[in-house]
């Protein structure tokens, strides 16, 4: 184990996070930057070659790469410890082949993006079946997806750049079902046109796979296949009809991933954390930037990593014309929210023996009779499993209304030996022991 | 997967040994490579990536001994021994 000592501890190399980090290096502080991922960029400027991205993402990743932040990639955090004294924050992330690192830092900065909101729905389990955003994750990674049949179905703007990098890959995207109707996209296109060139792009994805039928106000119902997807059943409002596929990237919506912050006792108000004008939550000495913070893109995410980046440095005032951007796009992410709101249909998809927690392969008539999400974790196991309850844990507030429970540490699955090096460091803290570690 | 003139490293994957393009995670090579069982659930249905991103947890696979290892978060090295849930036990080296 290495203990370090830092200015600004970031989590989460994305927009936000490397805009945070740049702001905040920039005032002369010392950042330590963690990663899940091997390389930084989050999930929008996913890369393995720099030169694959567009010219914003490409400038933020060279800024960070000039500065003197510490990126630490591969690394999961399973705790963080808040001293009692302002200011003594105790991170402990557990490298995904071996060792641990303990970071003591007098500010966090949350920048842990969203992950996709999955429904469930019959035969969603299945190998073939990804995510929208999954999909288009794996591609980046490496993953191939030439000559496969693929249905991409769920809601939001996510569709569009997938199903266009799906194509330009020489995948065969079959049909695109997105699940709003037809006059809310309608809407939400118009209102864009005080954005423009957010209207140009979304034109731009969409010529991409100009040959693809775009079917509004359609969703699918169930997926097929023995050990693999052979095909999936699609329904709108009139008629339903099945097709065979070989990929079926399916999301609906994206989810913050408030679980750090609600660990630490971040205040949170409809499943996002909520912050003040400087970024800061409701802890002191913890600030949380872009879509943990609420969805609102990438755009909104680096304004908010800014002005995160900055408060962490004591920056007396907050840049206007940064403040002026985070409210304008703020205002786009809340039409986007209505627009794409999700339709009662696909509350009713899983049927008793769907399942809904697939970590612990819990089904809905297993859990349906329960009162809320803590009974259904205690006496059925929905949510106990490896993922604690990040994919089922919106799917049981979509189907019953539960929220999300308390979260504990670890905050990822850890090794014993990460364990015993976080109850150190714990120990450690409450002794306000300075010199703690090494 | 293509064969062309990126670099590439050689992996064991199941106990076979393969040639895999260099930079990519372990969760593309063994999609490439057609697993379809990435773990066995606890029921013993057959799971794969689902959000790519490290989240969901589906895509754990053993690496280098270690149990657990989301694929989707690690990058492909030279040497290295990936096991999938239906993968065969390799022999002591």
């Amino acid at each position: 184990m290495s203990t370090v000592a830092a200015d600004v501890v970031v989590v989460g190399a994305g927009p936000a996070g490397i805009a945070a980090a740049v702001r905040a290096t920039e005032a002369k502080r010392r950042v330590v930057v963690l990663d899940e991922a091997p390389n930084v960029g989050g999930q929008i400027w996913r890369h393995r070659s720099v030169g694959t991205l567009g010219a914003d993402a490409r400038t933020w990743i060279d800024r960070l790469s000039r500065t003197n932040a510490e990126v630490r990639r591969g690394v999961a955090v399973v705790d963080v410890i808040v001293g009692g004294e302002a200011g003594d924050i105790t991170v402990v992330a557990e490298r995904h082949l071996g060792g641990v690192d303990v970071i003591r830092t007098p500010a966090l900065i949350i920048a842990t993006g969203a992950r996709e909101r999955f429904v469930p729905f019959p035969g969603w389990t299945l190998p073939g079946v990804t995510g929208i955003g999954g999909a288009q994750a794996l591609l980046k990674q490496g993953a191939t997806f030439r000559g496969k049949r693929v249905v991409i179905a769920g809601t939001g703007p996510l569709i569009l750049p997938v199903a266009a990098s799906l194509t330009d890959a020489g995948a065969r995207v079959v049909v695109v079902a997105e699940q709003a109707p037809f006059q809310a996209v309608r809407d939400f296109a118009l209102s864009l046109l005080t954005h423009p060139e957010t209207l140009l792009q979304a034109a731009i994805y969409r010529l991409a796979f100009l040959r693809t039928p775009y079917a509004m106000g359609t969703w699918v119902t169930s997926a097929s296949g023995t050990d693999q997807l052979a095909g999936v059943a699609v329904a709108n409002a009139r008629t339903a009809w099945s097709l065979p596929c070989d990929l079926l990237c399916t999301g609906y919506g994206l989810v913050p991933n408030v679980d750090m912050a609600r660990f630490v006792g971040c205040t949170t108000a409809d499943g996002a954390v909520a912050v003040d004008e400087r970024q800061a939550t409701s802890v002191p000495g913890i600030f949380a930037a872009g879509e943990v913070t609420g969805i609102g893109g990438v755009g909104l995410a680096v304004a908010e990593g800014e002005i995160a980046g900055a408060a962490t440095a004591g920056a007396a005032r907050i840049d206007p014309s940064l403040a002026r951007r985070r409210q304008a796009l703020r205002v786009v992410a809340r039409r986007m929210e209505r627009a794409f709101a999700l339709r009662q249909e696909l509350r009713s998809l899983a049927r008793d023996d769907t399942v809904i927690c697939r970590c612990e392969d819990v089904g809905r008539a297993a859990i349906a009779s329960f009162a809320d999400s803590r009974q259904a974790k205690l006496y059925a196991r929905a949510g106990m499993g490896a993922c604690q309850g990040r994919v089922c844990g919106p799917a049981l507030e979509l189907l019953f209304g539960w929220q999300p429970g308390t979260v504990r540490s670890p905050l990822e699955p850890a090794r014993l030996s990460t364990l015993s090096t976080a109850a150190l460091a714990g120990a450690a803290s409450s002794a306000a022991d300075p010199s703690a570690g090494s | 997967m293509p064969q062309s003139s990126v670099a590439a490293v050689t992996i064991s994957a199941d106990g076979r040994s393969v040639r895999v393009p260099a930079g990519v995670t372990v969760a593309a090579a063994l999609l490439d490579l057609g697993t379809s069982a990435f773990r066995r659930s606890v029921s013993g249905e057959p799971r794969a990536p689902l959000c790519g991103m490290g989240t969901c947890y589906e895509c754990r696979v053993t690496i280098d001994g270690v149990a657990h290892r989301r694929a989707c978060l690690v990058t492909v090295a030279e040497g290295m021994h990936v096991t999938t849930a239906d993968g065969a036990e390799e022999a002591p080296a």
